[in-house]
Parts: structure tokens; C-alpha cells; sequence
């Protein structure tokens, strides 16, 4: 009993100690359990609001959605750059079973190389298992409906719908509209749209001058994703703004004559602008390249190929190629020794065939000479002699200043890319340059537009323009209208040039094509009302020795095609109410009479068939509100032969 | 006196047995889990795989271990107590030398049909040993320091092991448990001052030893967004979650934290965020007051236990579920480092759950064998 008391007194001590104890601790429990109780209190009651935002940030993520690029259209609303629902068959990783099984059977259906493979397997590696991964784009009507077709056997793979730009004409305009390409990483500011994948902007042409207004305003997208981006839903989406559609001048028809009648030759480009607004309707450079490569990612061996071609396809030759001009530049020196009165409207010169200055002797292309000739004869004739006398009467100034007057030796802010401003002498600029005083030869040489002076076909143009149009200074633009915009400019200021001077300038140029003996007579338009203009030109490429010039000029025909001369013709039709005026040079083509004038010939026949010229031009669509009667263009024009 | 006497060896039939088993605990651990079920299943985004489902096809083999261990008479708990701590300290080394030869922490033998995790059962095997060791001591042998040393060597060695596992949670568990019975048993206060003191002052030294993904959670609970991206995400998620369910919560499955995978560890150790985001503030009282509950019944259980070995089983395991709760959620509130304890019943998981059940169980044999008294050194009569 005393043993059993003891243990009892004992276990009764440990219970009493052991229940006190334990209160103890579930009174710490109690407390611990309160602490929790408020934290739960302070995170999800106070502090509620601002988890509930980090929350949403979490959860809704906004994307970006690329605007359509707006649509480039020539002047009769024909679409020459749009958009093509371009379909790419992609590939979801974590729903395709095989892999390897899966391409082998698309191979079927779309051709894929072992660099596609590659890369595919490379890329499905990168990316998330639930991210497409692109297989192939641009596929075919057939591929897609196949691919759809055969759907229960291609788990995983599924058509997406992308846009991407397409050039239906390709190289009749691929000099004018330019390409799309990827962004650069130099280019990547402000605009956030340009981070996208895949998205292209304006690389070259009016795809690059036009750029912000063909970009439009990207629209975004909230997605709903969870942790690892994988998009749950679409909660909302705003389609952001289209870009806008730009109007040309162009007249794609006439492009795609122009373009095809180059063809012919190896190298050489065309240009033709209205003279009252300025507008141009063609441009064509020969050869061309197809812009359409360059939109789906251009290869390098194609890349290489268009670099290394010596015709440069990628130069749009117009704008980008300079040229001396030639006898075309007869034109602006005669105009410049009447306006300075160092002669009369009789003036003659007496052409021996060549012309002795100091100890030198400067040769006319004719070895007999030309005879007695006046400004008349000279032009029609195109007489070297003739020229160089006004150039011997005259200072090179005289000529420069009225040069860059008809829009020579400067650019003529064309909204275009890689416009290059060409070169007309002047004593300052050779001291500047050479350091070295200006020679009086220097100025004969200049007079027949060879020597320094450098142009570029579309400056020939306008200076053709000016002198037709009856002196008003007008610019060349590619643009019409942009959306709603303001539409283009068609009023242009007077040059300041005697209309009188200027009737016998272009009185001239009417012989050259017209008279008989005048050296395009061969190219003259015999339409009734659609006879045309002009001033052929023959740019020598090499240097005559004195040693040739005695055993006789060497053919060009005789000659290796790098060396033949550049063949010229500036023209305008018609002869006696001009509307367009036309440049064109081929490269290397001989003689300008018998391988240019024809093409402008040509061309200007197209063009009046197209857009006849007598009809109310406001009737078409206000193509030229300038050319109408009583317009700045109608005043001092050239009575026809 | 007689009485007291008497009833050392009462007869308890089966169906006796039965009748003691305490059934509104029994209950309130199938609310619990069935709690669990209903979350795994919304985190799974309303799907019964992969979670829910089996752990409810787990639950029900758990569940009738626990009804046969609470059947068990105490007195073969007591008998088997220090074998059964002994077979878990080899299991213990086993897993650590595997691990010495694997990479990183290797806390479980796989035995084909079942993935032992032989931490988890010590915290049940360290209850019982300590429980039988001061059950044969009078409050005048705990007040003799010597005595202390086998007990705390008990604790020493599974803590230590865990510890280069390195399972830090499941070690400060251990210790936790076992302080309590300590403290239950008697063990004077200034012992235990000396043990905190002495505690304290060697924080700096094992923190050398700590590895480096534990020094990060340190870090990252002293300032979450230090790098909010990788090992800070947890918590900073598990706040948000927490906070934008607000009071009344987001409604069931509908919370976007757990739905849309910006909450890491949502079936295990964060379920309880689960729980706060989709039913708020309202939903995360509720589970707390059916966890007090259970401590309550843990507490009676152990004051109306008439031996010491049942109430010393009683106070340990009630700590211990106390110890998982209270952890979890101040880890998942950013309370306290993320230290990977789950939440008791509810998150997914087979031993934490096989752990709980069979501790629920040895508490249930402590109800139903509450009058049997045990003498000290009783074990002879057995």
C-alpha cells in the first residue's frame, strides 16, 4: 500500500505539473494561432486592394496587334502594293506525338529541306512546348486544302493566317514602290509596334518615304495567361488603325509599257512626268529586280547576285544614275545665250566641222561641218560648232545659273529614297574642288553637255518640262493623294525666262523630230495630234585620241559594248499644247537619234493613247488639273510646223 | 485504494474498444481531408487528376491503419516504443548513406508499392520513445541533469541525420515535438533557458553549416523582392494570391493566382493559398477552427489519460499537428521562411498524410485506453 501510495502521490505530482504544463502550452498555441489569425486579417483585409491589382497585372498581359500596312494604288486606283493573306502551317510541340513522323509526312504535302528541318528542330528546342513553332510559310492555295484535309492524321499541326506584302507587278514597279524587310535593330525606337516578330517596314521606294503613313497605329490585344505565358483568353481586343492608302501619279499601264519596251535593251531606264503638275507616270529602270523576294526574307546568293549584277538592278536609274547629257543640254545653253543677249534671235555660225580655240581644236560630231547654220539649224541639226561659239561668248556661270533654273545640277525633293543632285560646273566650284582655274575649253566642252556636267534622267526631264510647259518652275512627285490628304501640288512659280526665247528653243526642239533633216525625223510620231518634240543626245563614254580622230572615229557598233556612247532623247508630246515630257537613256546604246528617240517615241505614243491629251484632262478623275485651257502650261506655247 | 488496484488490467472487449474510439475526432479528420480533396480538385483546374483522386484512393488504406492502431492496447505501444524508434534510425542512416551517394537531398526509400519517407515516421517514433522513457521517471529523477542525457541523445540523433538530409523543417519539428514533452514531463525552466541560451549563441555557427538554398530562403524571407523571379517568386505569388482573395475570396476555382499557374507548389506545401484566394479570409478561419479543434480534442484526450506514457503520446502529437498548421501557414504568409512543412491533411501527398493518420491513430489508442494505468516500472506485469 505504502509503495502504491508513493507511486500515486508521485503520478499525481507528475499529472498536476503535466495538466498545468500543458495549458501552458496551449495557451503559447493559442497565441501563435492569434498572430496568424492577424496576419490573414492585415493580407487579405487591409492590404487586399493592392494584391487584387498585382494580381490583374499578373494575369491580363497586352500584345500588341499589327496594323495592316496601308495599300499603295496608281493614279486610276489600281492596286500595286497589298496585303496577302499569307498561310503558314505551324507546329504545336506538346501536341504532336512524333515529331519526326509529323514532318515527314507534311514533306508530302509541303517540300522541306534539311535546313527547314533544322531549323525547325532547332527553334522547337528554344521555345515553349505549347509555343508554334512555323514550319513552312507562304504555302499554296492546294497545300492548305490538303494540309486541312488531312488534319486527323497531323495532330499539332495547324494553318495560320499572317499578312505579308505582295507586289503584283513585282519589277514593272519595284524601282518606284521599293520593299518591306525586317526591322533592323538601328531602327527599333519609339514606335513599340516595330518590336514585333516578323514585322516588316519600308526598306526602300516609296515603302520607305511613305513609311509612317503606310504603318498605321498598332491595336493591342489583353490576353489572359497564366504563369508561363500561355494564353488562357482573349479578354478584350482593339484592332488599332490601318495605314493609309497612298495614290500615285503613276499610270501603272504605261509603267508596264515602259518597263517591257526597256526590256530590249541591256541597261536603261525612262521617265515621264505631266510638265503642269509634275506628276510622274512613269519610271522604268532596266534591269529590275522582283521586290516580292525581298517581303518573305530575301537569300543571300540572290542578295549577292543583284549586288554583283554590273547593270545594277537595284539602282532605279532615273533618279540614281548620272549621265552627262549630252547634246540634250543644247537646249537650256541656247536659252541661256538669248536670255543674256550675247546673241540675237539671227544669230549664224559658220561650222567648218570643228572649232580652233588657243592651240586646241574642238571637233563638231560632223566631219564636213554643217555649213552656215542659225539657233534653228543648230538644234535640229544638233552643230557642235554652234554651241561653241555661244560657249566662247559666254562665262560657264551663265550657263550653271541658268542650268540649276531648269532644275539641273540640284535635287528636286522627289518623294522618293536616293535621289542624287548631279553636277553642273561653275569657275568656284572648280577652284573649290581642283583648285585649279576654270579653262575656257572647259566651257565649250560644257556647252555640248559633256565634261563635268552630270545629270540624272529625271532632272532631264524636268528640265524638258520647264522648257515646254512655258517656263514655270514645276517638281516631280510620285504621290497623288494620301487617304483623304491634301492632294498635290500643281501650281508652280515662273521661272523668269523670256517666252519668247523659250518659243525658240522649243521651236527647235519641234525640228528635231519633225523636219526632215532634223536627227530624230526617223522617230517622229506620225499620229495627227500626237506628233511629238525633242532633243537627241549622245553622251561619249570614253576619251577620242587625236590619233583615232585622224584614221577616223571608230563605229560604235566597232566598239566593246562598256565603251559604246550613252544614247539620250528628251521629248514631249504634243508638239503643240505639250502635256508630257520624257526622259530616257540607255546605256551604252550608240547613238541617241537611232536607239532613244524611238523609245520616247514609243512611250509617248502609248502614253496619248492612254490619256489623250486634247480630251478635258479634269474629266479624268483631276489627273492634271493644270493642263487645262488657260492654265500657267497653255501660255507661250510652240506653234506647230 | 482498492479501485485503484483494480482497474490496472481492465478487460476491454472489441466492441468496446470500438465504442471508446473518439468519433467526433474521427469525424472532424474526414472533414479535413475531405477539405483537402475539394482544393486539390480546383487546382487542378476542376479535375480529379492527378491529385485529388488519389489522394483520396491514399486516404482510405490511412484511414483504417489509423482505426487499427487506435485499437492497439497501449501497452504494446510502450513495449515496442524504443524498437520502433531504433528501426526508424536505421531506416534514417539508410536514406543518408544513399544520399552520400546520390546528388542532393535523398529523404525516402522507395519499396516498390510505397515511397517511405523515414523523417516523416520518426516524428511519431521519437513520441513514443521519449513518451516510454519519462514514463518511468518521478518528477525527482527528471530534476536530476544526468538523467536528461538519454532523452536528449533520442532527440540528438534523428535530428542530427534529418539535418544532413538536410531537411531543415522536419528537423526544427523534431526539436519543437520534443521540447514539448520536456516541458510536459517537468523538465525545470531554467534547463530549458540554458537550452535557448545555448541554442541562440550557436545560430552563428550553424549557419555555416547551412546549405545554400537555405541561406536563400533566409534571404528571401527577409526581403522577398530581392529577386522576384526565381527564389522569391513563392512568396511574393503566395501574398498576392492571399491579399486579392480579400475577405469573402474569388469563389471556388475561379482564383487566378492558382488557376493560371503564378502559384508554385499549389497541391503541396501552398494549398492553403488555394484555399485563402478561392474562399478568402472567411474560408482560411474555417480550416484554422477545425484545426483548433483538433488540438482541443488533443488536449482533452491527454488530460483525461490516466497513465503518463498516454498523456506524454497525447502532448507530443498534439504538438506536432499544432507544429505542421502553424508552420505551413506562416510560411505561406510570409510569417517565416519557406521551410517545406505541409499542411496537415490537406495538402497532397502520401507519407505526410500516412505520418498524420497513424499519429491520429496512436492519439485515438491513448482515448481509448485512457483508464488503463501503468506503473511505472509496470512492464513485467505485461
Amino acid at each position: 500500500m505504502a509503495f502504491n501510495g508513493g507511486t500515486m502521490n508521485r503520478d499525481t505530482d507528475r499529472y498536476r505539473t503535466l495538466t498545468r504544463r500543458v495549458l501552458v502550452l496551449g495557451s503559447i498555441k493559442l497565441g501563435l494561432l492569434s498572430t496568424l489569425v492577424a496576419r490573414l486579417y492585415y493580407l487579405q483585409v487591409v492590404e487586399s486592394a493592392r494584391y487584387t491589382m498585382l494580381a490583374d497585372e499578373n494575369r491580363i498581359s497586352l500584345r500588341l496587334v499589327a496594323p495592316s500596312r496601308g495599300l499603295i494604288v496608281d493614279r486610276l486606283g489600281v492596286a500595286l502594293a497589298v496585303n496577302q493573306q499569307n498561310y503558314r502551317v505551324v507546329l504545336v510541340q506538346e501536341r504532336v506525338r512524333d515529331i519526326e513522323g509529323t514532318l515527314t509526312l507534311l514533306t508530302q504535302i509541303v517540300p522541306l529541306s534539311d535546313t527547314d528541318r533544322r531549323r525547325i528542330l532547332r527553334e522547337m528546342q528554344r521555345k515553349r512546348r505549347f509555343v508554334p513553332v512555323t514550319v513552312k510559310e507562304n504555302l499554296s492555295w492546294d497545300q492548305v486544302a490538303q494540309i486541312e484535309t488531312n488534319t486527323p492524321d497531323l495532330p499539332g499541326v495547324s494553318i495560320e493566317v499572317g499578312e505579308i506584302r505582295n507586289y503584283p507587278y513585282g519589277e514593272a514597279t519595284a524601282h518606284i514602290l521599293g520593299y518591306v524587310g525586317a526591322v533592323a535593330v538601328s531602327e527599333v525606337q519609339g514606335d513599340p509596334v516595330l518590336s514585333l516578330p516578323g514585322f516588316r517596314i519600308g526598306k526602300t521606294g516609296i515603302e520607305k518615304y511613305w513609311e509612317k503613313e503606310l504603318r498605321g497605329v498598332a491595336g493591342t490585344s489583353q490576353l489572359e495567361v497564366n504563369a508561363v505565358g500561355r494564353v488562357i483568353r482573349e479578354l478584350s481586343r482593339d484592332e488599332g488603325q490601318p495605314g493609309h492608302e497612298v495614290t500615285l501619279t503613276l499610270d501603272l499601264a504605261l509603267q508596264q509599257f515602259t518597263q517591257k519596251r526597256l526590256a530590249d535593251e541591256q541597261s536603261a531606264c525612262a521617265v515621264v512626268m505631266d510638265v503642269h503638275t509634275g506628276g510622274i507616270y512613269t519610271m522604268a529602270s532596266n534591269p529590275s529586280y522582283d521586290p516580292n523576294r525581298f517581303s518573305t526574307g530575301i537569300n543571300a546568293e540572290v542578295w549577292e547576285e543583284l549586288l554583283s549584277n554590273p547593270n545594277a538592278p537595284l539602282t532605279n536609274k532615273t533618279t540614281g544614275s548620272l549621265y552627262s547629257p549630252g547634246s540634250t543640254l543644247k537646249t537650256v545653253v541656247a536659252l541661256a545665250a538669248l536670255e543674256s543677249g550675247v546673241i540675237g534671235a539671227h544669230h549664224t555660225v559658220v561650222c567648218p566641222g570643228y572649232m580652233d580655240l588657243g592651240d586646241h581644236r574642238f571637233h563638231c560630231w560632223k566631219r564636213g561641218g554643217h555649213g552656215t547654220v542659225d539657233m534653228s539649224d543648230a538644234l535640229r541639226q544638233s552643230c557642235d560648232t554652234y554651241f561653241y561659239d555661244l560657249a566662247r561668248r559666254m562665262s560657264i556661270d551663265r550657263i550653271a545659273e541658268m542650268c540649276h533654273r531648269f532644275g539641273l545640277g540640284e535635287t528636286l525633293g522627289l518623294d522618293l529614297p536616293g535621289e542624287r543632285s548631279g553636277l553642273v560646273p561653275s569657275r568656284l566650284w572648280k577652284q573649290a574642288t581642283y583648285g585649279v582655274p576654270w579653262q575656257q575649253g572647259e566651257t565649250l566642252v560644257a556647252a555640248i553637255g559633256q565634261g563635268y556636267v552630270l545629270t540624272t534622267p529625271l532632272q532631264l526631264a524636268v528640265m524638258c518640262a520647264r522648257l515646254v510647259n512655258g517656263g514655270y518652275a514645276v517638281k516631280p512627285h510620285l504621290v497623288k493623294q494620301i487617304r483623304q490628304g491634301v492632294a498635290e501640288q500643281t501650281v508652280w512659280p515662273e521661272i523668269g525666262v523670256d517666252k519668247a526665247n523659250l518659243d525658240m528653243v522649243v521651236q527647235g526642239m519641234n525640228l528635231v523630230v519633225n523636219h526632215p533633216h532634223g536627227t530624230a525625223y526617223k522617230a517622229r510620231i506620225t499620229e495627227p495630234g500626237f506628233e511629238m518634240g525633242g532633243k537627241t543626245g549622245t553622251s561619249q563614254v570614253r576619251r577620242i585620241s587625236m590619233a583615232e580622230r585622224s584614221t577616223g572615229v571608230i563605229k560604235n557598233e566597232d566598239l566593246p559594248w562598256r565603251e559604246r556612247d550613252h544614247a539620250l532623247f528628251i521629248g514631249f508630246a504634243p508638239v503643240d499644247a505639250p502635256r508630257y515630257a520624257v526622259a530616257a537613256v540607255v546605256e551604252h546604246g550608240g547613238g541617241g537619234s537611232a536607239v532613244a528617240a524611238p523609245i520616247v517615241r514609243d512611250i509617248l505614243e502609248e502614253c496619248q493613247r492612254r490619256n489623250p491629251a486634247r480630251s478635258s484632262p479634269n474629266a479624268e478623275a483631276g489627273a492634271s488639273p493644270g493642263a487645262g485651257s488657260g492654265s500657267p502650261g497653255e501660255v507661250g506655247r510652240p506653234k506647230s510646223t | 485504494m482498492a479501485s485503484d488496484l483494480e482497474p490496472q488490467r481492465p478487460v476491454l472487449t472489441f466492441s468496446r474498444k470500438i465504442q471508446l474510439i473518439n468519433w467526433g475526432l474521427v469525424l472532424l479528420i474526414c472533414a479535413i481531408t475531405g477539405v483537402g480533396i475539394g482544393l486539390l480538385y480546383s487546382a487542378a483546374g476542376g479535375k480529379w487528376e492527378p491529385w485529388a483522386m488519389r489522394q483520396l484512393v491514399r486516404f482510405f488504406p490511412a484511414f483504417l491503419i489509423m482505426l487499427i492502431f487506435a485499437l492497439i492496447d497501449i501497452r504494446i505501444w510502450l513495449r515496442f516504443a524504443y524498437i520502433i524508434y531504433g528501426v526508424m534510425l536505421c531506416l534514417l542512416v539508410a536514406v543518408e548513406i544513399r544520399g552520400q551517394v546520390g546528388m542532393g537531398a535523398q529523404r525516402w526509400i522507395d519499396l516498390g508499392f510505397f515511397v517511405l519517407q523515414p523523417s516523416e515516421l520518426m516524428k511519431l517514433a521519437l513520441v513514443l520513445a521519449l513518451a516510454r522513457y519519462f514514463h518511468g521517471l518521478t518528477l525527482d529523477q527528471i530534476g536530476r541533469p544526468l538523467v536528461l542525457i538519454p532523452p536528449l541523445a533520442l532527440v540528438f540523433l534523428p535530428v542530427s541525420l534529418v539535418l544532413l538530409q538536410p531537411n531543415l523543417g522536419t528537423a526544427l519539428l523534431l526539436m519543437f515535438t520534443a521540447a514539448a514533452i520536456f516541458f510536459a514531463a517537468g523538465v525545470r525552466l531554467w534547463k530549458f533557458a540554458l537550452a535557448i541560451g545555448s541554442g541562440l549563441s550557436a545560430i552563428p555557427i550553424g549557419w555555416e553549416f547551412l546549405h545554400d538554398y537555405q541561406k536563400q530562403r533566409v534571404f528571401n524571407f527577409l526581403n522577398p523582392e530581392r529577386d522576384p523571379l526565381r527564389t522569391g517568386y513563392n512568396i511574393i505569388q503566395s501574398k498576392i494570391a492571399l491579399g486579392s482573395g480579400g475577405l469573402f475570396g474569388k469563389g471556388f476555382m475561379l482564383g487566378s493566382q492558382s488557376q493560371l499557374q503564378f502559384l508554385p507548389e499549389k497541391h503541396t506545401d501552398f494549398i492553403f493559398v488555394v484555399l485563402a484566394e478561392e474562399f478568402g479570409m472567411v474560408g482560411a478561419l474555417f480550416i484554422l477552427f477545425l484545426y483548433v479543434l483538433v488540438f482541443i480534442y488533443g488536449i482533452v484526450i491527454t488530460l483525461s489519460c490516466r497513465n503518463q506514457f498516454g498523456r506524454l503520446i497525447g502532448v507530443g502529437l498534439t504538438m506536432t499537428f499544432f507544429l505542421y498548421v502553424c508552420v505551413n501557414v506562416s510560411m505561406v504568409t510570409g510569417l517565416i521562411p519557406v521551410v517545406g512543412i505541409p499542411l496537415p491533411l490537406v495538402s497532397y501527398g502520401g507519407t505526410a498524410m500516412l505520418t498524420l493518420l497513424l499519429g491520429c491513430g496512436l492519439l485515438l489508442s491513448v482515448s481509448v485506453h485512457r483508464d488503463i494505468r501503468i506503473p511505472r516500472s509496470g512492464l513485467a506485469e505485461l
